[in-house]
């Protein structure tokens, strides 16, 4: 599955780094600390969560993550939306809380 | 001629009986005798979001011969703590109406968290805080920082080791375009390990204090703050490295204070 696919089937909002949505999804991470994400999430897993700040992106790239997911309406700061586009790492946003989310994300992957 | 620089002992992390988390025995009377007894020439006191414990502890603190600067830990919208310092009581007000227009209006379960109580010298209960104070405020670290500057105060992110409420714990790593006046580590590290790991830290001050919330901590970790006066522009200085000034993180190690029985 592709993180196009999951922007199509969750109807998410694409904020930026769109160069990166034909990406494979190996699996999901939930955590809004950075430090365990860094820790514990895998390469090409999609990454939810509700921190916004610039760290966020920097993440991401290190760990070589599919996409991030910002939840319930959060959007990222122009600087963090630059960088990903420049790396082709996405940057989604749902209306939706946590849970939602990644229930979806969970039958998706599992299907 | 340069003025002369003196070494002052200084523990800038303290909190009081207003932090939910601080114990009860934690008046500002008991901690300033508490610090002048071990051999402390300055502290801060830094509750939880909240400055309103700063002032009656600063005239406990002229009328005995300690320097109290006044200070809040803010929690920014990451659970990042932060440290904030002030020079004066317009300085403090300002930033107090900042806390009260961005701290949640979410009410504190005493049984739960703790007392959040203002006390004044004689350690009677004048107040308590309605909100609960552990909570983040809706604005985030570069938010803070340019409120913090704004009003002419310094920002120093709290025990930025530490494996909660810190910028490590929820920012993975201190963001090498932070802007701050120094970084506060806690007693499980030093500068130089801490520089050994992240290089790009070195361009910071670094202070270490106890964040005590129980009497017998305040003093268990402190600086040495080389300075001409105990005044908030010379730790100002102090932290810029201006004019000679430095803060020596390391003393304390060999030379732990009395303990008072």
């Amino acid at each position: 599955m592709k993180v196009r696919d999951i922007v199509e089937a969750l109807n998410l909002k694409v904020l930026s780094g769109e160069s990166g949505l034909d990406k494979e999804v190996e699996g999901c991470y939930v955590s809004d600390l950075l430090s365990d994400v860094m820790g514990n999430a895998d390469m090409g897993c999609l990454w939810v969560t509700l921190q916004t700040h610039k760290n966020v992106m920097a993440i991401a790239s290190l760990k070589e993550l599919a996409a991030v997911i910002l939840v319930k309406g959060l959007d990222a700061s122009e600087d963090t939306k630059e960088q990903s586009n420049e790396e082709g790492i996405p940057f989604l946003s749902t209306d939706a809380e946590t849970f939602e989310t990644a229930g979806k994300i969970y039958q998706l992957l599992n299907a | 001629m340069p003025e002369a620089l003196h070494p002052y002992k200084a523990d800038l992390h303290i909190h009081t009986v207003l932090s939910p988390c601080g114990d009860l025995e934690m008046s500002p009377t008991a901690i300033v005798k508490r610090a002048l007894a071990r051999g402390l020439d300055m502290i801060a006191i830094s509750d939880h979001n909240t400055t309103r414990q700063v002032k009656v502890a600063q005239k406990i603190g002229r009328e005995s011969g300690l320097f109290v600067l006044g200070g809040v830990e803010v929690t920014s919208q990451e659970e990042a703590h932060c440290l904030c310092y002030f020079a004066d009581d317009a300085q403090l007000d300002a930033f107090q109406e900042f806390l009260d227009i961005h701290l949640p209006k979410i009410p504190n379960d005493e049984d739960r968290f703790g007392y959040q109580l203002i006390v004044d010298e004689n350690e009677e209960i004048v107040g308590e805080e309605e909100y609960h104070l552990l909570n983040a405020i809706d604005v985030d670290i570069d938010g803070i920082y340019d409120e913090v500057h704004r009003i002419g105060g310094l920002f120093v992110p709290a025990h930025i080791n530490k494996g909660t409420t810190s910028l490590t714990s929820q920012l993975g790593f201190v963001p090498p375009d932070l802007r701050a006046d120094g970084l506060e580590i806690n007693f499980r590290t030093t500068k130089s390990e801490t520089i050994k790991k992240a290089a790009y830290l070195k361009r910071f001050s670094f202070i270490t204090d106890s964040d005590a919330h129980f009497i017998d901590n305040v003093g268990d970790v402190y600086n040495v703050i080389y300075m001409a006066h105990r005044n908030f522009d010379e730790f100002r200085k102090a932290l810029a490295g201006d004019d000679g000034r430095y803060i020596d993180t390391d003393f304390f190690r060999e030379h732990k204070l009395p303990k008072i029985i």
